[in-house]
């Protein structure tokens, strides 16, 4: 806990998730694999598999498929009416989830800040995130461990792994973002461990100004930060088209003018934009400069519930990623309903729980206007 | 006498030395300018950001979030206005979070009118600020408590809007910082020489503690026929007013508010039971005013007790203040009003 932060209400931190980060991406045409994998790349020829351990791969595919599934029971959960608003990612699983893996999880400026949008939950799961955290959050339960059923889905907030609040407004978790970097850069300079300051955000919203803002501070010259920027390019903002809105090819190409590196890469392709992520954590750490990399991804259910949330065309990383793995022989056709039906069981069991938990109490309206819940009404100045 | 902008500077050095304060930044608030009023000159944590005040305050929340203490400036309340919606997100980052990320930053800006700044020089930002729940609203009127408030504002673990009445930054105050220096001698420590200032280095008196509670006003001159509740820029014009009334045989107790949120009702509550009169006086636009939702607090708790009805001088509900002094003196209050509006309230007959 930060020195100067009021106690939390949350019970328990998640599980450390089974997979850990630190695979480093082999050199360019690396085929180096071991036993059984090396037989099965050579099957395969889908040689990008064989970059990590078979386990790994698998366990990647397990999370994308446990963030879909969430997902889809948070719509369910709206759509039965028991939650007012949904709002998230499915589609982005194989940006999110790599994200998740590599992140270094810890609270203060010596680990990873994440600055998410409201599209995170593929890299919370990644994190360790429980099921009934999410439920929580969207049913407004008292327990949710996030806003204490103050806020919408997918609205984040765990201190203990350095996931600051989501917000609702566009785009500010790029400017916000500058003041944890310049943190960590702060450590940086004076040798200690620091970490690397995450930001996610939409292509629609990188027109808001604070976009521009990230690129101008995390790249002034002799104090140049240590901030990963990222946009997840799903090709819409709500019902507008990115086409009739931006007339930059790349929504990354505007960092190369502030001399930043820039990537534009195809974030429906998990192992693509895990060693992309690793790649670029790799050089913000090394270099202490900032690197803009754009994941093009799908949005799968609309924006929100307010355009229905019902399931739309586009590349569905999940089918591609089965696909690539059942031709490789890494699994069996079929391997991916066991998992969708086992996480949907689950989602369900512990949706009924949390239905019967109960909301947040009328008088706790002023509890945390002010720290140590000081007095914030008038009536009792 | 230290004027305001360096008792500013002064308490912003107590807060680098010994507070934590890892930042004080904004536009050119390093050096060499040391800030549009001086009130950064000389401090070691002190640097100059983009022209971007959107940046400034959301990287002001990001260092909150990390945890490290920071005061940015905004060089006048009247470029704050593009970034209202992350004041917000500062001020209700704690309640959404459900207690999980307190927000400990302080914002300063100059306020209000008085230096011939015209229309965006010139903004009054009070009762804006008051309304965003979740932050504290400081204006001092004197250099002292510019010091005590501006301590408090860093000690505390809530964001705080600190507002410097800009009128008054360069006016010396009548009451000494604890270990002070006479004021020859202060300014050859920490006023920043004209010309090259690269190896100057400001050398720091040792001040003793001081703090001004946040939340608590002053009562700078008693009285018995009425009560006069204000802070920044217009007190010292109320105190002239009472000095001034007193010369006529009224007795006219002047509150300095101090603290708009919270604010120190208690103190209120009691003068006007004691004068049964009261008027409110600030220079910010009088269409739903901060000093309105005094006055209504007044008459709701205090009806049956009060000699006449409670009234607020505040600016004209104009979109600007305009560069003539004509313009100027006719759009935010003056000596003249507040005697005028004094002689309203004490003239009533219950």
């Amino acid at each position: 806990m930060r020195p100067t932060q009021v106690a939390k209400s949350k019970a328990k931190a998640p599980a450390k998730p089974a997979m850990k980060a630190g695979v480093k991406a082999p050199a360019k045409g690396h085929t180096k694999t071991a036993g059984k994998e090396a037989k099965v790349a050579k099957a395969s020829k889908d040689r990008a598999l064989t970059l990590l351990p078979k386990a790994q791969v698998l366990e990647m595919m397990d999370l994308m498929v446990k963030s879909r599934v969430l997902e889809e029971r948070l719509i369910k959960v709206y759509k039965a009416g028991d939650a007012f608003f949904w709002i998230g990612g499915p589609g982005e699983e194989a940006f999110g989830v790599p994200l998740g893996l590599l992140v270094d999880r810890g609270q203060g400026s010596s680990h990873d800040y994440l600055h998410l949008h409201y599209r995170g939950t593929p890299t919370l799961i990644a994190m360790g995130m429980s099921y009934i955290d999410s439920i929580r959050l969207i049913m407004n339960r008292a327990t949710d461990p996030s806003t204490g059923g103050r806020n919408f889905a997918n609205h984040y907030c765990y201190p203990e792994w350095n996931v600051v609040p989501v917000g609702s407004p566009i785009e500010v978790q790029y400017g916000m973002a500058i003041g944890t970097a310049i943190s960590q850069r702060r450590l940086k300079m004076k040798k200690q461990k620091s970490g690397v300051t995450i930001v996610t955000g939409g292509d629609a919203g990188s027109a808001e100004g604070d976009f521009a803002s990230c690129l101008i501070w995390s790249s002034r010259p002799e104090k140049e930060l240590p901030l990963y920027i990222t946009v997840q390019n799903n090709k819409w903002g709500i019902s507008t088209p990115y086409a009739e809105q931006h007339g930059e090819k790349n929504v990354a190409d505007r960092g190369k003018a502030f001399g930043i590196r820039t990537n534009v890469v195809n974030g429906n392709d998990p192992i693509e934009s895990y060693f992309q992520i690793q790649g670029d954590l790799d050089y913000i750490k090394k270099n202490t400069r900032p690197v803009l990399t754009e994941f093009q991804v799908s949005r799968l259910y609309g924006h929100s519930s307010a355009s229905g949330a019902n399931r739309e065309n586009g590349d569905d990383p999940i089918e591609l990623f089965e696909k690539r793995l059942v031709d490789s022989k890494y699994v069996k056709p079929g391997f991916v309903k066991e998992l969708w039906t086992k996480y949907d069981i689950e989602s369900r069991e512990i949706s009924d729980v949390v239905r019967a938990e109960a909301g947040p109490m009328k008088d706790t309206i002023w509890d945390h206007v002010y720290a140590n819940n000081e007095n914030a009404d008038w009536r009792k100045f | 006498m230290a004027n305001m902008a360096q008792a500013i500077r002064m308490a912003l050095h107590h807060g680098e030395k010994n507070l934590g304060v890892t930042d004080i930044f904004g536009e050119d608030v390093g050096a060499p300018l040391g800030g549009a009023f001086t009130a950064t000159q000389g401090l070691e944590t002190a640097w100059n950001s983009p022209l971007d005040e959107r940046g400034i305050i959301s990287t002001a929340i990001g260092l909150g979030l990390a945890g490290d203490r920071c005061v940015a400036e905004i060089q006048f309340c009247d470029y704050i206005f593009n970034t209202i919606d992350l004041l917000k997100i500062a001020g209700n980052m704690l309640w959404t979070s459900n207690g999980q990320y307190n927000m400990p930053i302080v914002v300063m800006t100059p306020v209000g009118a008085g230096i011939r700044g015209s229309v965006y020089h010139s903004h009054s930002f009070d009762s804006w600020a008051t309304r965003l729940p979740g932050w504290k609203v400081v204006m001092p009127s004197n250099p002292l408590d510019a010091y005590g408030l501006m301590v408090s504002a860093i000690k505390d673990p809530n964001p705080v809007l600190f507002l410097k009445p800009k009128a008054l930054l360069r006016v010396r105050g009548e009451e000494l910082i604890p270990g002070e220096p006479d004021e020859k001698t202060l300014k050859s420590m920490i006023d920043a020489p004209i010309g090259d200032r690269s190896k100057w280095k400001a050398r720091w008196p040792d001040l003793g503690e001081f703090e001004v509670p946040i939340g608590k006003g002053k009562i700078v001159r008693e009285g018995t026929d009425i009560t006069v509740v204000s802070y920044g820029r217009t007190l010292p014009l109320c105190v002239k007013a009472a000095n001034e009334m007193s010369e006529h045989g009224r007795s006219v107790e002047v509150i300095d508010l101090r603290s708009m949120y919270p604010y120190d009702w208690s103190m209120i509550r009691d003068s006007v039971r004691k004068t049964g009169r009261v008027l409110f006086v600030n220079e910010d636009t009088e269409v739903t005013n901060f000093g309105e939702h005094l006055a209504y607090r007044v008459t709701q708790e205090l009806f049956y007790e009060l000699q006449a009805r409670p009234r607020v001088l505040a600016g004209k509900n104009l979109p600007g203040i305009g560069l003539h002094p004509n313009l100027e003196e006719a759009s935010v209050p003056h000596l003249e009003d507040i005697m005028h509006e004094l002689e309203l309230v004490l003239s009533e007959v219950p």
